[in-house]
């Protein structure tokens, strides 16, 4: 597996997202929202009195923490289902094949024009959470919140699991779809999962501090080898060209 | 040279190609036609490392097909045009050549040159930063022809090149792919178009899931269908078809007064028939050798094998 070679189809499809307005949104929409909503979501029910205690808000900031996982899942979708069922329309993944890359240098440029843009628009916006949370919640907390460790075990082992979780299902359905409606359609199963952990969470069930992080990383891990196999399969020259719809 | 011996494709009870052997040399341009559904193009892309065989041997420049290794540098010496173009659509065609030279490791300078060869050698240098998206169907083709080309391949596949092209675009590929004939490239040439593949092949065979005929258009049109001499003569009578009759012509037949009968070699048959004729008083006014055409060719192989 040449590295440099899975680079140049990353960086191709880099060229193409720029031309892609859709694409842009579904990078940027899901960490603004985040970034900006949620301080301002703590700014307005701090100005309520006795809506927010000090001794609440840290349960509150670290579900909120957990959406900067659900987006980190979110966004790989759509440009992953466009990077894949994008060929599949032009029907371009047929010369691509029979070039002298492999299919696991393809799979890997594609999995790369995936995540590369997801983890900066998430730290990006965790970043932008982080200073924004800080400064509502300085008052009442009297220190800084964020960073912490229970955040940053989030930001680089859960986050970027999830992410890898969610490219390598977008192949699955990208492999089993022909537009990227439908792959859309069926990448939204994604969210199950993350939903049920932010769930678990809220009433207890689980608790998001570092124990709980790291099994709930190692049990999407143990998924996203599964995944793996299941996606390479799905991606071999052979199966693209005879089996795909 | 491409070679293939018994090469056999099955996708489930289905045979797409049975038993498939021939031999393409350097330099040669092979016409490969056949009816939809004949496995024109799953041959291609066995031969291109796409899909595998089910059995049988192909090797390409010496590199077997199945072979994980050799599969890869089969593909650094190929080019492939597919029948469908598969540009990048929301690439320039400058861009989509670009990216293909570099996958192929071509340095800059080689990739600059490259692509300003062949965009001028096909009229697109003017296009070539606008999106191949909002191309015609034309210059689609011709881009891709262009993207086969770019890493200078020994060999080039194209899965008819022509289809669905307007007679003016049609012309100026087959004019193309002459002049790659001129630089001796191995063209590998699926095609539907008899005319075209008469005009353009040295080498020609006819599939129908099993090879029905292979040889250069003259041999195919003599060894299946054979030729006829066709001799008109100012007047016929009894002496003249005695005459005729001792040559022991094939298929001699005599109406008002044209004679004609099968020939298999016109050059060194026909001035004997000419003597005959004129030793016993005839007056010949018309020679003509009528061969069979490939259309003809092709359609009679194709109908025995259905």
């Amino acid at each position: 597996m040449r590295l440099s070679k899975a680079w140049l189809v990353a960086s191709r499809d880099f060229k193409i997202f720029r031309r892609q307005k859709n694409i842009w949104y579904s990078i940027i929409v899901f960490p603004i929202i985040i970034s900006v909503l949620f301080p301002t979501i703590l700014e307005y029910a701090g100005q309520r009195s006795g809506a927010l205690s000090a001794a609440n808000l840290p349960n509150l900031l670290n579900s909120f923490s957990f959406f900067i996982v659900i987006g980190a899942a979110f966004i790989p979708l759509g440009i992953a289902s466009y990077s894949i069922v994008g060929e599949k329309i032009e029907k371009s993944l047929e010369p691509l094949l029979a070039t002298p890359l492999t299919d696991g240098e393809i799979l890997l440029g594609k999995a790369i024009a995936a995540l590369l843009p997801t983890l900066v628009a998430m730290y990006i916006g965790a970043a932008v959470f982080m200073v924004g949370i800080d400064a509502v919640t300085f008052g009442k907390l009297g220190y800084n919140y964020f960073p912490n460790w229970t955040f940053g075990v989030l930001l680089l082992v859960l986050l970027p699991v999830a992410a890898v979780m969610s490219v390598l299902y977008s192949v699955i359905v990208s492999s089993r779809v022909n537009d990227v409606r439908s792959a859309s359609s069926y990448g939204i199963l994604i969210f199950f999962p993350f939903m049920a952990i932010y769930l678990a969470s809220e009433i207890r069930i689980i608790s998001l501090d570092i124990t709980g992080i790291l099994i709930i990383a190692g049990i999407l891990s143990a998924i996203d080898i599964a995944l793996y196999f299941v996606s390479t399969a799905a991606f071999q020259r052979e199966e693209i060209l005879t089996k795909w719809k | 040279m491409i070679e293939t011996d018994s090469l056999t494709k099955k996708f489930g009870d289905l045979t797409a190609v049975d038993n498939l052997t021939l031999q393409v040399n350097d330099g040669e341009v092979f016409g490969f036609l056949g009816p939809n559904g004949a496995g024109k193009t799953t041959t291609v892309r066995m031969l291109c490392c796409l899909i595998s065989k089910t059995s049988g041997n192909a090797r390409i420049s010496g590199y077997d097909i199945a072979n994980k290794n050799d599969s890869l540098k089969i593909r650094k010496i190929i080019g492939l045009v597919p029948d469908n173009v598969g540009l990048t659509e929301h690439l320039t065609a400058y861009d989509n050549l670009d990216f293909y030279g570099k996958i192929y490791g071509c340095s800059d300078s080689q990739r600059k040159e490259s692509i300003k060869r062949f965009l001028e050698m096909l009229g697109l240098w003017d296009k070539r930063n606008v999106l191949a998206g909002t191309f015609s169907k034309g210059m689609k083709q011709k881009l891709a022809i262009a993207r086969a080309l770019i890493h200078d391949p020994e060999v080039l596949f194209m899965d008819e090149p022509t289809a669905n092209l307007d007679p003016e675009s049609a012309k100026t590929v087959r004019e193309f792919i002459l002049e790659l004939k001129k630089e001796k490239k191995t063209i590998f040439l699926n095609t539907h178009n008899l005319d075209e593949a008469q005009r353009i092949c040295d080498k020609i065979a006819i599939l129908n899931t099993k090879l029905r005929g292979i040889g250069t258009p003259d041999y195919l049109e003599q060894a299946v269908k054979g030729r006829k001499t066709i001799i008109t003569l100012k007047q016929t009578n009894d002496k003249i078809l005695n005459a005729l009759s001792k040559l022991s012509l094939k298929n001699l037949e005599h109406e008002n007064h044209s004679l004609s009968f099968d020939v298999a070699d016109p050059d060194s048959e026909n001035w004997k028939v000419v003597e005959a004729i004129v030793l016993a008083g005839g007056r010949v006014t018309t020679v003509d050798v009528v061969g069979s055409t490939l259309e003809d060719v092709y359609l009679k192989l194709v109908r025995e094998s259905a």
